[in-house]
């Protein structure tokens, strides 16, 4: 993959890119031969990762057909005689996810089961194994965040951590993070932030505040989904189910922080730079056509670490942790500093607040 | 009762394939357009949305602003359902048949463009309640899942039964279907009542989030909905031997002025509150209808719509120029353009604009949006012609249930 044809590139993201354009495929991407041939697997990305389905118009629609007909199409597949024993466990792999159910209602066995098919069908197609976690929520955790808006220079090293650490769309440019550049003693004017901006930060006379998705106690997210796809988790996180969204976007509606991403076309990851320590609810591969978000990590926030955003952070501006915890910096914070959050007349609650020194 | 539904079936489907040089070429085309529509939608399926114009900052566009409309073009019919079969006023009897039919469409469009603009039609089944998970009674989306197809139902029901009746020359017994017209009273109140709560409870966006919105969901619906069965009917009777009177197009050219007339009051009343003293919520008003900071691609749009409404209903206050049939025609066109417009593009797109954070994102539909989008239109009107076709039929008495030839084949 270039390097240099992406404006996504211009943002240093690090070593890994370098190690995966000399690994990859002479071919060049144009033509798209690569993309399509069998042989090398380095090359296939988002979804293909995960099941290995060719997505031409005709399988579009006997996919589309086959799960509307509750799946007569996979059956055959699945019970063919022809088929290899590999190709035949992926077809039941592909009809078993297909149809499982919602994250948040399977029982523990289940989740192992999923997460054990999904990492088993990475397998089969890649020879690479993922580390897939389901681990839930502990208890006596909920997780806070606090954004230091003096010590923001709006350097993007947050936004370049996230896109790797969640294996985000590349081609799409997705990034959870918004940084707006504000106008210094104008206050919080959103209207004339700027939001997309590409020049030498910190810009003289300029603040800087970075927005995601701020995790509301009152969530209005949640409430709308008509099946029951997001939801809040006990530790706070607002989590999607992936493989459960059917794509309406009426969740991104309901969010007043603009704190959701659709995936509008097939999400495309470079093989060499997956991150593939995943969780089911946060950093894994995900399709076209779904929601995702900002979870704070759940993969590093449940093994108790940062999220990537703050780790990277080079000014320290950003804070994370426990609030059930009264020893947590973050409860120093919310104790001893100035703090606020957005939109708080709308009582969604956001567990992120801005403060300054 | 079984035979005489077989013979139905067979007898309707004779009816719909045999018509007139003209009924073939108008099927043709629509079969044309549609096929154009699968082919735009093949497409969507291999790249996902990302052919269409929308983006994470507009996320709704043209499918969910038809969707809307045609929701209140379904919700109007029982406008129609109410004087004919409960007050027994004999004169919108043929209207009210044409108006379920167009119901019945008008739904069947709505389900498909929900389904066009799902990003996982593959998993749709979640959506089943039984079998998926259904977020009742919290999400807005579920209540309208289950108001739409019961109405389509009830719509398609009593419809069936009274010509189920007709056709075996016996009379509708009124104690069966009266209940159920008035239950499709209040049902039609309802799926519009809830599509507009859809967009009313978002607290995120204060465009939508105005008490006026389901109201004036209603008005305009009660205006445009009979308008296009007006130009139905009309069609009706120039191009078919289906009685319609005078009097009946009068009858329900009364009920489009006063919903007309109403809808403008309440437009006034919603542009008096976001303009007199304008807060930092009117940004989407006055993107809608002055433009912000130099982005004004709805201003062409909102005021041709509000210009064609203001003239329409002008027309129609007036009993003069009402009661000349070539004008209520024109004004009812006028007016079914102009609520397309205000209740589409006029509602759903500026509620994205500004987003949260204040940025402006235009939307502009992309051709395999638009393609998609007749390809449904056409299928709706391929909907209602047959079962108009078939309808017309039966109440001319052409389509008789014959008990001699059935026993004698
Ligand atoms: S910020 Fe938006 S996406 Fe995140 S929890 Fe709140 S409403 Fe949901
Ligand atoms: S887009 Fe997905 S998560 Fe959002 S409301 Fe729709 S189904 Fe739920």
């Amino acid at each position: 993959m270039s390097n240099t044809t992406k404006k996504w590139f211009s943002l240093n993201l690090g070593s890994r890119k370098e190690n995966a354009s000399s690994s990859s495929c002479s071919c060049g991407k144009k033509e798209g031969d690569c993309h399509s041939a069998d042989t090398s697997p380095q090359q296939k990305d988002g979804f293909d990762q995960v099941f290995d389905v060719p997505m031409d118009r005709r399988t579009a629609f006997k996919k589309l057909t086959a799960s509307l007909l509750i799946g007569a199409g996979a059956v055959s597949t699945s019970c063919s005689l022809v088929s290899g024993n590999e190709s035949k466990e992926k077809a039941q792999i592909d009809w078993e996810e297909q149809f499982k159910g919602n994250y948040k209602l399977m029982s523990e066995e289940e989740k192992k089961a999923t997460v054990e098919r999904l990492a088993r069908s990475y397998e089969l197609r890649t020879g690479k194994t993922i580390n897939l976690s389901s681990q839930g929520p502990e208890e006596n955790v909920l997780f806070g965040y606090a954004f230091n808006i003096s010590k923001c220079q709006g350097y993007m090293d947050c936004v370049n951590a996230c896109v790797e650490e969640n294996n985000q769309d590349r081609n799409s440019q997705m990034q959870y993070i918004r940084i707006h550049e504000m106008k210094d003693g104008k206050g919080f004017n959103f209207n004339e932030a700027d939001d997309n901006y590409y020049h030498e930060v910190p810009a003289e006379g300029h603040f800087y505040m970075g927005t995601q998705c701020f995790h509301c106690d009152n969530p209005p997210c949640t409430k709308v989904c008509p099946v029951q796809a997001t939801w809040q988790e006990e530790d706070g996180l607002v989590v999607i189910d992936y493989d459960w969204c059917v794509g309406c976007r009426y969740c991104m509606a309901a969010c007043p922080y603009d704190g959701r991403r659709f995936n509008w076309s097939q999400p495309e990851v470079p093989e060499a730079e997956i991150n593939k320590n995943q969780h089911y609810l946060g950093n894994r591969l995900r399709k076209k056509g779904v929601m995702e978000k900002c979870t704070f990590c759940v993969q590093r926030s449940r093994a108790g670490k940062n999220p990537a955003c703050v780790e990277a952070c080079p000014t320290g501006a950003r804070i994370f942790g426990n609030l059930l915890d009264p020893n947590s910096t973050i409860r120093w914070v919310l104790e001893n500093k100035k703090v606020f959050r957005l939109k708080e007349d709308l009582g969604t609650e956001p567990k992120f607040w801005y403060f300054m020194d | 009762m079984f035979t005489v539904f077989i013979s139905l079936v067979k007898d309707s489907l004779q009816a719909i394939l045999h018509g007139s040089k003209k009924y073939h070429l108008w099927m043709a085309f629509l079969t044309f357009i549609m096929l154009i529509g699968m082919y735009c939608y093949t497409i969507q399926l291999e790249h996902g949305l990302s052919v269409t114009g929308m983006t994470d900052r507009v996320s709704w566009g043209l499918y969910i602003s038809n969707f809307t409309f045609l929701v209140g073009v379904a919700a109007a019919a029982v406008i129609l359902v109410m004087p004919t079969y409960v007050l027994k006023d004999i004169d919108f009897k043929q209207a009210v048949l044409i108006g379920e039919g167009l119901a019945v469409a008008a739904l069947i469009m709505c389900l498909a463009f929900v389904v066009a603009d799902m990003g996982g039609p593959s998993v749709l089944w979640h959506m089943l309640p039984g079998i998926g998970v259904f977020n009742f009674p919290d999400s807005m989306l579920t209540w309208d899942v289950i108001a739409l197809n019961g109405y389509l139902f009830i719509n398609i029901s009593i419809p069936f039964y009274i010509l189920f009746r007709h056709y075996q020359g016996k009379d509708a017994l009124s104690k069966v279907y009266v209940p159920g017209a008035l239950l499709s009273v209040l049902w039609a109140v309802g799926i519009h009542l809830v599509t507009a709560f859809l967009y009313q409870g978002l607290q995120a966006r204060p465009f939508w989030n105005n008490a006026l919105l389901g109201p004036r969901f209603l008005a305009s619906a009660f205006a445009a909905g009979p308008a296009l069965i007006i130009l139905v009917l009309a069609l009706i009777r120039y191009s078919s031997s289906f009685r319609i009177e005078d009097k009946t197009l009068k009858k329900i050219g009364i009920v489009v002025t006063v919903a007309a007339q109403i809808n403008l009051i309440m437009l006034v009343s919603e542009l008096f509150k976001e303009f007199y003293a304008p807060t930092h919520h009117s940004e989407s008003a006055y993107y809608l209808f002055f433009g912000l900071h130099g982005k004004k691609a709805l201003l062409p749009w909102i005021w041709t719509a509000i210009s064609m409404n203001l003239i329409a209903t002008l027309l129609l206050t007036f009993h003069k120029l009402r009661n000349n049939f070539k004008i209520l025609y024109f004004a009812c066109s006028l007016l079914f353009i102009a609520i397309w417009i205000e209740k589409g593009f006029g509602l759903i797109v500026p509620g994205f604009i500004p987003g949260p954070y204040g940025k402006i994102a235009e939307y502009t539909p992309t051709g395999i949006e638009i393609g998609v989008t007749l390809g449904i239109w056409a299928l709706g009107a391929f909907v209602f012609t047959i079962l108009a076709k078939t309808a017309i039929k039966i109440e001319l008495g052409q389509l008789r249930y014959k008990k001699e030839t059935v026993s004698k084949e």
